[in-house]
């Protein structure tokens, strides 16, 4: 986060990940009367991770629209409110929730505008967290952003900081597409400066979070944190680690990582999601197309082993990358 | 209804006949690429609901569309171009017939999902109340939709929010292969309403004037703010469930029998002509018409250029 800060400018506030994007959705619910939140424990309760706490107090209970335990149902009411109108925001409690609603998502968001031949728009955000480290277990704490990546017609974003949360969401509630917008449980406890007022990150630019010469680790969400804490530590043995956050994986940024790339000729793909499939295998392609003679080693991926999420916490720690899997990995690359 | 509805409505029920009829024609002369689903047979089904609503209201429906969509007004020539494949086509080539939509009439679309449009009205119907229109969203879905989770989900939101919706259950006996009596436990699929606290009602889907009639209630309910209904309406599928099928499943009495005895445009004619609205030349001018518009709607399609390459990333995206 340091380059963030650097970066940041003077009306900027401390801010956690959860109240930065509350932040977002407050200012953009009074800038639009079309923008409503819906979904589950969202009112009095303020969401499960807090993301919404007070907002019931300040737009009531029709624009904070809390719903019974539904994904389908509230996912599908959302592409019918997107279709004829509002820009519905839906909570979706845990992403691993993603599966009792992902007809609405695959078959009905994401391909209504081509299936009718441009007659559509459906500007809605789907707002969920994944992710491991809180002892969730298997059904709570995947990463699944390779779903949805895959599908034609959505976005999908993954913030790793509390000003990049706020910025990213307003942007995503004024695309007029569905933007799966990918949180982090670990995050929302993070703090980090947050500009004041309107605050607009575009999508698809991703951020170069630390410059550095020897190699360039392409990560997202929570693993940019361990990225830059392994760069930290690499930079004692005097390797320069450069941490590209993709923040957007829909649309890629393609000219920032390659550029990186081309810069410093060595590249790891980081993510906690599971290797097999992941968005690492097609940044990592990518970029042995578009740059393969740039590349003195070949493009290397660290991310999470083939299994569900185990409960206890030291084995929850061990199938997915941690600091020092990407000071070895980075090591290993550079040798 | 009155004198003029009645004619109006067989109208309808007519191009949707005749659609079908020449829809069929099409594929075995393999212009038509994929499947089609015929609506033949539940006619009075889209044609009743549909004489009640307005061009700002809005329906969603079903892989057999073709009635919904013709019913909420579209134009003949643009739908035959999509089944076409043609550039002119509502959906430029790139939905054909389970994803025909009609926005400026309010059709949010066929869909090949079953049960995928119930939660899709439902939040039409919540965009109405949450701005404070007096719009009213229709759902059209099938018996096996019925047995949907999206049925459930959505029936369950629009009656705790007390949304201006109505979801039109169309019973024509089979889902796909299985027939109801296998898949309900229930004889009346309407019953499943009060376990959502909101009215339904059972009707005959072959009287065009009973289904106008409850759907003109349940709309003017929907409108006036009071929540959803449920309307079953008892129908029969003519064809198979899509061209081509051979109904294994089926007897040949059954459908023949079935065919004679559950005929909305025949029943249409009768009373029509009995009640003194129309003579039967009336009609027959009306069918020639029909006949007539169709045959300028597909000579209009087929001279449409084929659908143009896909675009990216802009047929994909909004504003890209």
């Amino acid at each position: 986060m340091q380059a963030t800060e650097a970066r940041a400018p003077a009306a900027a506030r401390e801010m956690f990940y959860s109240e930065a994007l509350g932040d977002a959705l407050r200012l953009e619910m009074a800038r639009d009367e079309r923008v409503i939140v819906i979904g589950e424990d969202i009112a009095e309760h303020g969401g499960a991770f807090q993301v919404t706490a007070g907002l019931l107090e300040r737009f009531g209970p029709t624009r904070i629209r809390q719903t019974p335990i539904s994904e389908i149902g509230i996912v599908g009411a959302a592409v019918g409110a997107a279709l004829t109108g509002l820009r519905p925001v839906v909570e979706l409690m845990y992403v691993d929730f993603a599966g009792l609603a992902m007809d609405q998502i695959v078959n009905q968001a994401a391909q209504n505008r081509f299936m009718f031949g441009g007659q559509a728009r459906v500007p809605m955000v789907l707002r969920t967290q994944g992710g491991s480290g809180r002892g969730n277990a298997a059904q709570h704490s995947k990463s699944l952003e390779a779903w949805f990546a895959h599908v034609a017609g959505l976005k999908v974003v993954m913030p790793s900081t509390p000003g990049d949360a706020k910025g990213l969401l307003t942007a995503a509630i004024r695309d007029d597409n569905p933007v799966i917008f990918l949180e982090h449980k670990l995050l929302y406890r993070t703090k980090g400066p947050v500009p004041e007022g309107e605050h607009l990150v575009p999508l698809g630019k991703a951020d170069v979070k630390r410059a550095g010469r020897d190699l360039v680790i392409v990560t997202w969400s929570r693993e940019v944190l361990f990225a830059l804490e392994a760069a930290e530590r690499l930079a004692r043995d005097e390797i320069e680690a450069e941490v590209v956050d993709a923040r957007t994986l829909v649309p890629l940024d393609k000219e920032t990582i390659l550029a990186s790339v081309r810069k410093t000729h060595r590249v790891l793909v980081l993510h906690e999601a599971v290797k097999r499939g992941g968005y690492g295998a097609e940044i990592a392609a990518m970029i042995a197309e578009e740059a393969f003679d740039d590349l003195d080693a070949p493009p290397r991926r660290l991310a999470g082993l083939e299994t569900p999420i185990p409960y206890a916490q030291h084995l929850e720690r061990s199938v997915v990358p941690q600091v020092d899997d990407i000071v070895r990995a980075a090591k290993e690359l550079v040798a | 209804m009155d004198r003029k509805t009645a004619r109006d409505v067989y109208r309808v029920m007519r191009r949707i006949r005749g659609f079908e009829e020449r829809s069929a024609t099409l594929f075995g002369e393999n212009k038509i690429w994929g499947t089609i689903h015929s609506y033949a047979g539940e006619e009075a089904i889209a044609a009743g609901v549909c004489a009640n609503l307005r061009d700002d209201d809005w329906i969603t429906s079903t892989h057999r569309g073709h009635g919904h969509c013709i019913a909420k007004g579209a134009d003949l020539g643009k739908m035959f171009a999509e089944l076409l494949g043609r550039e002119t086509g509502y959906c430029r080539g790139r939905g054909g017939s389970m994803h025909i939509a009609d926005t400026s009439k309010g059709n949010l679309g066929a869909n090949g999902i079953v049960g995928g449009g119930i939660p899709i009205a439902t939040g039409a119907a919540l965009t109405a109340k949450q701005l404070g229109t007096d719009q009213v969203a229709v759902s059209f879905f099938g018996d096996g939709a019925a047995n949907q989770g999206t049925f459930h989900e959505s029936l369950n939101l629009a009656a705790i929010w007390k949304l201006p919706a109505v979801y039109v259950c169309e019973n024509n006996q089979y889902a796909e292969s299985l027939p109801v009596k296998r898949a309900f436990a229930v004889d009346d699929i309407a019953v499943r309403a009060a376990g959502y606290g909101m009215p339904g009602l059972r009707i005959d889907g072959r009287d065009v004037r009973a289904v106008y009639d409850a759907a003109r209630e349940a709309i003017a309910r929907a409108r006036a703010g009071n929540g959803p209904t449920l309307l079953v309406a008892d129908s029969y599928r003519h064809e198979g469930h899509y061209y081509g099928d051979p109904r294994k499943y089926q007897s040949k009495d059954e459908i023949e029998g079935w065919r004679k005895r559950f005929d909305p445009l025949t029943d249409a004619r009768a009373w029509i002509v009995d009640e003194g609205i129309a003579s039967a030349a009336d009609l027959d001018a009306i069918d020639r018409e029909v006949a007539e518009e169709i045959d300028r709607a597909v000579a209009w399609a087929d001279a449409g250029p084929l659908a143009s390459p896909i675009a990216l990333p802009g047929d994909v995206y909004a504003g890209d």
